[in-house]
């Protein structure tokens, strides 16, 4: 009923991200490729962020998605540069080896029921793993310096899946691939695995008793969290066309990940994406404001770099203690206090919140 | 590849010895804390980059070590109380999972603040104490000094515990704390007194790795895993199976970065962590609650 209701909303706003670059176009002509740049960037981190999401909203803290978006970009790179073969095979052969790390490492988590601290610094443990590999494989991977896919041709093809200098391109294939992360999120809301995982996250036991294979459930989550992640990560070395182990693999990534995600709202299915423009909107309009006005740039010096990085930090620990739901979680909470007492017991309909965890029990 | 058990493999060996010393120090704090208020800083290992920090401007402003010491310690004692004070409290009745990752928020502020504030090019202190010549092996008296420090910081919290009022106090308060405010004990302040000293050994381990380390605003990822691995490894809270965890994981690190390459000493490390877990999730010291 609620998606039926949303329908609209949901097709207007598919609609409206499509013509974005339409709108860059005829807005920004000088600087289009600029603002595709950020805006590709934002979809593919959306995609690896609601990856994220899908495990984190069932108490899954993992601080290992790092490893596996690492896994996705370097595996489908070294097959590409020392084997010959093209991401084509390259991304598959990514994302099967992340999500087989995920389920080795998963299926004795679950089972052994390790959760809350002991699953996050787990997981942590299993990302600097995979980085000090990258790290120590340096004949292939360039080490903490990292690696560039071999270009190919004049850097558009099909067969390598290079795309990078045709921004417009680049654009609608990030678009697909964050169109596909929330159709998986949308798929998985209305899904069995959702309530059964629910529960699970509530009292182990109590699902359990009623039948639920807790260790399963989590299992199925895991892979497909850990797929996704990796897809992401390869995506994001085909636009990048670098890789190198800090920038798409280790700790900080999984850190960013984990506090983009709460930052926009991990209940909310637009809130891993409302992570991703916050985060880099955040950066971005912070660097161009000391670029462009010399007073901040005498005043800070060459720590202006480090600016956005303390004030998400600081915004990080106020959202948690004040806003534990996130930007989108809360905003949603607020239109549907406003609209209760007009429509009681029916979700909103919007595009901000079609599947959303509190539309869905309306 | 070139591992043979010769002299420099027994100076692997016991240099491992050496930095468990260190790295069971910084256990301990994180361990405290875990055990007593039952949230983890995840930005402990950054606690400790501010205290290397102020020994670092304190010592090159004229005071003697030991006084920058000194004041490396009080001042991550006070900050390790501002971090409960302003950051834990708001979360203590959250999901855990929260503690863990408001901490994060402020593992990113601290790194990006030193950045900020102290740049990004490595820093020393200038310090050398040479190094100890036993037959063929060399030994930093920095390590050595290190080691034996850690180790009396580790009795001296034993006896703090054991003996005092305040000791006997905390330890009651982790062993359960929803009684010990029915014995009219405030433990609000307990808390704020447990994070001091918690901050405290961040401190001591600080003013121990200045000694050997260059200071820079990353630091603390390179230690931090290395620590909460080391507390989960030997039961988180558990002090003394920190300890021991510390010995095992330093002798990974330390045999397998002079038979290989650094990277995989550091890697086989967290791979044996894994596993280990798996086999006891309790940790290897841990008692099943």
């Amino acid at each position: 009923m609620t998606s039926l209701r949303a329908a609209p909303a949901a097709i207007l706003g598919i609609a409206a991200v499509a013509a974005i670059p339409l709108m860059v176009h005829v807005a920004f002509p000088a600087s289009e490729k600029y603002y595709l740049h950020l805006l590709i960037q934002i979809l593919l981190w959306s995609f690896i962020y609601t990856g994220w999401s899908l495990m984190g909203r069932f108490g899954l803290t993992s601080f290992g998605h790092g490893a596996f978006t690492g896994i996705g970009a370097y595996v489908t790179v070294l097959l590409w540069n020392f084997a010959g073969l093209p991401p084509w095979i390259g991304i598959p052969v990514g994302v099967v080896a992340a999500t087989m790390v995920a389920v080795v490492v998963g299926y004795p988590c679950f089972r052994l029921r390790i959760t809350g601290h002991y699953f996050a610094l787990l997981t942590l443990a299993l990302t600097e793993f995979v980085r000090l590999c990258i790290v120590g494989l340096r004949d292939y991977t360039g080490g903490s310096l990292g690696t560039q896919p071999k270009r190919y041709g004049d850097g558009v093809s099909l067969l390598a899946l290079q795309f990078e200098p045709e921004r417009v391109l680049a654009y609608y294939i990030a678009f697909a691939l964050w169109l596909f992360g929330l159709y998986i999120w949308w798929r998985v809301d209305r899904s069995m695995d959702r309530y059964a995982l629910d529960a699970a996250s509530q009292d182990e036991d109590a699902a359990a008793s009623v039948g639920i294979d807790v260790t399963r459930e989590k299992l199925k989550i895991t892979a497909l969290s850990s797929a996704m992640c990796a897809l992401g990560g390869a995506m994001f070395a085909q636009y990048q066309m670098y890789i190198g182990p800090d920038t798409i693999a280790g700790l900080a990534v999984s850190l960013n990940i984990v506090f983009a995600v709460i930052a926009g709202g991990l209940y909310v299915m637009l809130g891993p994406t409302v992570g991703a423009v916050f985060t880099q909107l955040l950066a971005e309009s912070l660097r161009v404001a000391i670029q462009g006005s010399a007073t901040l740039r005498d005043l800070l010096g060459s720590s202006a770099l480090a600016l956005d990085q303390a004030i998400y930090g600081l915004l990080l620990v106020l959202f948690i203690i004040y806003m534990p739901k996130g930007i989108l979680g809360t905003a949603v909470d607020w239109w549907q206090r406003l609209s209760r007492p007009r429509q009681p017991g029916i979700g909103v309909a919007g595009a901000a919140n079609a599947g959303a965890v509190k539309a869905g029990k309306g | 590849m070139d591992c043979q058990l010769d002299i420099f493999f027994l100076e692997a060996l016991l240099n491992g010895v050496l930095l468990a010393g260190l790295l069971a120090l910084l256990a301990l704090g994180l361990n405290l804390i875990f055990g007593v208020i039952d949230v983890v800083w995840i930005c402990y290992a950054e606690l400790v980059m501010v205290g290397m920090y102020g020994i670092n401007y304190a010592y090159k402003g004229g005071a003697p070590f030991l006084l920058a010491a000194l004041f490396g310690i009080v001042l991550v004692a006070l900050a390790g109380a501002i971090l409960h004070y302003l950051v834990i409290r708001p979360v203590l009745d959250t999901p855990p999972i929260n503690q863990l990752l408001v901490t994060g928020g402020v593992l990113f502020l601290l790194q990006a603040a030193a950045t900020m504030a102290f740049g990004i090019e490595f820093k020393n202190l200038g310090i050398r104490l040479g190094s100890l010549n036993v037959a063929d092996m060399s030994f930093s008296w920095a390590r050595i000094w290190a080691f034996a420090i850690a180790l009396a910081g580790a009795l001296g919290l034993w006896l703090f515990l054991k003996k005092t009022y305040l000791g006997t106090a905390i330890r009651a308060i982790a062993q359960d704390r929803d009684i010990i405010a029915l014995m009219g004990v405030d433990s609000r302040r307990l808390y704020l007194v447990t994070s001091a000293i918690g901050g405290g050994l961040a401190g001591l381990a600080a003013a121990l790795m200045v000694l050997q380390y260059d200071i820079y605003p990353q630091i603390g990822l390179q230690f931090g895993p290395l620590i909460f691995m080391i507390c989960v490894l030997g039961g988180l809270g558990n002090m003394i199976g920190g300890f021991v965890a510390a010995f095992i994981i330093s002798q990974f690190i330390a045999v397998g970065s002079s038979c290989f390459h650094t990277e995989w000493g550091y890697a086989v490390a967290f791979l044996f962590f894994m596993v280990a877990i798996f086999i006891r999730p309790q940790g290897l010291f841990g008692t099943k609650s």
